[in-house]
This record gives C-alpha cells, sequence and structure tokens, in this order.
C-alpha cells in the first residue's frame, strides 16, 4: 500500500527550531492539508516530505510510486515556452519528446490555457497563467503523490474553483494523493480528507480535523458551515490570531 | 539546428532595422567631411579620400597580409581567453571559496593599464607574436572570466529546487536549467572581450612588433601619413562592426528573446 508517513519529524535552520515533533500519515488516494499562519514552518514540512531538503531527526518514509511538486510562485524555466516548461517533467522521466509535447497541449488546454500561448515565455504570462502552467508540468506527469504548496494564491476565484474541481475529481477517482499546505481554511475544508493544524514558533502539530463526506458531495452549504464552525474553535482562534483585541 | 535557422529567418528583418545606424553613420561620415574642410588634409584627409586610399590599400597583397598576421594574433589570442576565461570562471562560480578568491585577481588584472602589460610582455617575451598575444589575453581574460563567474553565482536555488523536484538527469539540469541562463552572462562578455582584444591587438602591435596592422599604423605615422592611417582605422573599426553587428547582435538577440 502507497502512503506517506512521517514521524518523529523536527527540524532545524541553525540554531532556530522550525518543527517540532511532526506526525502524520497519509493513505492513498488522500487529501491531507495542512493549515497554518505565514511563517509556521508549513513549506519546510513540505519540502522535507517532498525530499528536498535532508530530513534531520526523525523519519519520513514515502512509499508512493511517483510524485510531483506544485510550488507557490511557479518557479518555471524562464528560457523555455509554456509547453517546453509543461513537459519537463515528462522528458526528465524519459518519454519521447513529440509524445511529451502532444500531452503537455492537452492538459494545458484542460487547465485553460489557449493555444495562443503556447509558443509564449514566462514573462509574457499573468500570474494566474504561470500558476496553471506550474500546476500543468506538476499534473501532467500523473503522480501518484502531488505535492501543493498554495499553488492556488495567485489564482482568481473562477480559476480557483476550475482547478480545484478537477483535484476533486482526481480524489475522487482515488488517482491520486495529495499532501497541500494552505493558509485558506475554506479552501482546505473543501478539498481534504483531513486537516492538520500547524501553530509556529516551533511549527508543531495542535489539532486534527477530519472530513467524512467524499470531496464531489460538498456543497457551498457545506463549507460555509464547516468553516463557521472552525472559526469557533479555540485552538484556530489561537492559532490564526484571530481574537479581537 | 532549429535555432540556426530561425537566425537565419529572421536576418532580413534584422537588417531592414539597420536604416537607422545607417543613417547615423553617414551622418558621423558628414561631420568628417566638415571637420576636413575646416582643418585641412594633412590633419584630416576628406572621407573620399580615405576611402580611395582604402580601395588601393585592400588592392595590394601586403596589406592583407599584414591583416591577416593581426587577425591571427586576435584571434588566437581572443580564443585562449574564451576557452581559459569561461572555464575557469565556471569553476570558480561553482565554488564560493574560489570566486572570493579569484575577485581581488580580477581586479588587480582588469586595473592594470594595457600599456603596462605591454612593457612587461616586451621584456618577457621580445618582439613577436607572443608579445602581442600574451597582452590581447590579458586584456579579455578577466572580462570573460568574470561574465562566466557571474553567470554561475547568480543561478536561481528556486529552479535548482524545482529540477531537483521533477528529478531532472543531470544533462538535463545542465543545458535546461543551468546553461541557458550561464550562456546569458557569458555571451555578452565574450563581445566586451572581443572588442577589447581588437584595440589591443592593434596596441600591442604598434609598440611591439614590425608587422601587423599595428606596426602599418606605426610606419604611416611616422611618414605623416594620413589618409593611410585613417584608412587602416576605417579597415578596424569596419571589421568590428561586420563581426558584431552582423554575426553576434542576431545570434544575441535569439539568444534572449526570453528576457524582459
Amino acid at each position: 500500500m502507497e502512503r506517506l508517513e512521517v514521524k518523529g519529524l523536527n527540524h532545524h535552520f541553525g540554531f532556530t527550531e522550525i518543527l517540532r515533533d511532526i506526525n502524520f500519515t497519509l493513505e492513498k488516494g488522500q487529501m491531507l492539508s495542512i493549515v497554518g499562519p505565514s511563517g509556521g514552518g508549513k513549506t519546510t514540512l513540505l519540502h522535507l516530505c517532498a525530499g528536498l531538503l535532508d530530513v534531520e531527526e526523525g523519519k519520513v518514509t514515502n512509499t508512493f510510486a511517483s510524485n510531483s511538486f506544485a510550488f507557490q510562485e511557479g518557479r518555471l524555466l524562464p528560457w523555455k515556452n509554456v509547453i517546453d516548461n509543461i513537459a519537463l517533467g515528462l522528458l526528465a522521466k524519459g518519454e519521447k519528446t513529440s509524445i511529451a509535447i502532444e500531452k503537455s497541449k492537452k492538459i494545458a488546454l484542460r487547465f485553460g490555457l489557449e493555444e495562443s500561448d503556447f509558443e509564449k515565455f514566462p514573462k509574457d504570462l499573468s500570474g494566474g497563467m504561470r500558476q496553471r502552467v506550474s500546476f500543468a508540468r506538476a499534473l501532467v506527469v500523473e503522480p501518484s503523490l502531488l505535492f501543493l504548496d498554495e499553488p492556488f494564491s495567485a489564482l482568481d476565484i473562477g480559476l480557483k474553483k476550475e482547478l480545484q474541481t478537477v483535484l476533486i475529481e482526481m480524489i475522487a477517482n482515488k488517482e491520486i494523493s495529495i499532501l497541500f499546505i494552505t493558509h485558506d481554511l475554506m479552501e482546505a475544508i473543501r478539498l481534504s480528507d483531513e486537516i492538520l493544524l500547524l501553530k509556529a514558533d516551533p511549527g508543531h502539530i495542535v489539532k486534527k480535523f477530519t472530513y467524512s463526506l467524499p470531496q464531489n458531495e460538498r456543497d457551498d452549504k457545506f463549507v460555509y458551515g464547516e468553516s463557521a464552525k472552525i472559526l469557533q474553535d479555540a485552538e484556530i482562534i489561537d492559532t490564526f490570531e484571530l481574537e479581537l483585541k | 539546428m532549429k535555432f540556426i535557422i530561425k537566425i537565419l529567418k529572421d536576418f532580413p528583418a534584422y537588417l531592414w532595422s539597420g536604416w537607422g545606424a545607417i543613417a547615423s553613420i553617414f551622418l558621423f561620415i558628414a561631420f568628417w567631411d566638415i571637420g576636413n574642410q575646416v582643418y585641412g588634409a594633412l590633419v584630416l584627409p576628406s572621407p573620399l579620400e580615405t576611402f580611395k586610399t582604402l580601395t588601393t590599400m585592400l588592392q595590394d597583397e601586403s596589406v592583407w597580409k599584414e591583416i591577416n598576421i593581426t587577425l591571427y594574433r586576435a584571434s588566437v589570442g581572443f580564443g585562449l581567453s574564451l576557452i581559459f576565461g569561461s572555464l575557469l570562471g565556471l569553476l570558480a562560480g561553482f565554488f564560493v571559496t574560489a570566486s572570493i578568491m579569484s575577485r581581488p585577481i580580477v581586479t588587480i588584472l582588469v586595473g592594470m593599464p594595457p600599456i603596462a602589460w605591454i612593457v612587461l610582455a616586451m621584456i618577457w617575451f621580445g618582439m613577436g607574436d607572443e608579445t602581442v598575444i600574451f597582452t590581447v589575453i590579458v586584456a579579455s581574460f578577466p572580462i570573460i572570466f568574470v561574465g562566466a563567474l557571474q553567470g554561475t553565482r547568480t543561478l536561481d536555488d528556486d529552479l535548482k529546487e524545482m529540477a531537483d523536484s521533477f528529478k531532472l538527469p543531470w544533462h538535463m539540469k545542465f543545458f535546461d536549467v543551468y546553461f541557458p541562463h550561464i550562456f546569458s552572462y557569458v555571451f555578452p562578455a565574450w563581445v566586451s572581450g572581443l572588442g577589447m582584444a581588437w584595440k589591443i591587438v592593434i596596441m600591442a602591435e604598434l609598440l611591439a612588433t614590425s608587422d601587423g596592422m599595428g606596426a602599418s599604423l606605426a610606419v604611416s605615422r611616422s611618414q605623416l601619413d594620413t589618409p593611410t592611417t585613417l584608412a587602416l582605422v576605417v579597415i578596424m573599426i569596419g571589421s568590428l562592426m561586420f563581426i558584431e553587428y552582423i554575426i553576434l547582435e542576431p545570434i544575441k538577440r535569439e539568444v534572449e528573446l526570453w528576457r524582459d
């Protein structure tokens, strides 16, 4: 069974403690969100899980067959056009160029890019379009585990919903497992099976919320209702420093 | 291959965009002619006379021999700078210590006047090819070295991380992630290095050798032969302009299309 298991994970940058005693498991077909305020070590945690940082203390076991990463700021190669950027991961896997280009074009259209954009360089794209390209690049390799680092933050509401629908569909079909970090609670409630609340200084998990209703059956009413409920939670108020002064 | 075809395809459009440049060259020649009318032919020969001298010179085989000698010295010197400057610059860029240590040395190399190098080279190598080539290397090497060094130092860590996350194999990492960035620094450095090499080769020849265009310049000076002097200058500038605007600039445009 494919799973990502994090056990007793601690992390330091120099003398600063970033993460303390993180434990969780992500099962196949699950979407796990880590929410918390900015600067709370979320990105560090994600990088540790994805193997982009070396684990110093604790254990991260990743048995997923393949994984890919969608970054917060896109991170496209400025000297490659849209299609070549999307095809990067496929080519790295050794896919034939013509097939990689074909697949990239297909997914680009699915994510709302136009054919006239295909030859453009990232400098000529809007922030939202860049994010779509980055998203497409991560999904075109059909990863069994996807790491998402606030990929929706630069998108307008319509596009955000579009991309989320794509993810919800994939989750419903059990095609993919996702580790998602965000500071947007509603986004997390709409998408996640499980939400971990990460409190800062140093980052540690204070609470876990579980939602059993399948993602594709969650409507706005559910999301707003749960959001209202969660915002009353003492730990949430404390972590996000929500209390009115 | 695709790339070369694209450069050739865009070439006519590029040439067509050169009318402004040509107009400004003609304007310059017009001012030159005014200078001739004010100061007389001994101080500043007219453009017409200069170009006439140039045509007769270019029909003379011995002049071509001098040009070839100079070309040989410049290209050997520049070629060596290009190879070693790029390679050492890249290497130094990959190691923090090496880049810190190389900085003062580069400052010394850049700060030392080329004329001082020529004097030293004359003492070390005597009057000949080696002196000229050495001076050319010393003058153009640091420019290329610094270009390559900065190209490597400024590689984007975020992109490196992205490349790691997609497990790019080393050749893709190099050609798709590192190379385009480094090249966008190294290539302009090559262009300025070449300009420097071409200027220095003439200066070194004028002082240290008895053949080559620099030496011809020294002879025309001693004979107060201003038309020949100017004709030589036209050859030097003309060849530099040809290399820079007809060969290098179209490549540069294509290579840097992705830049803002």
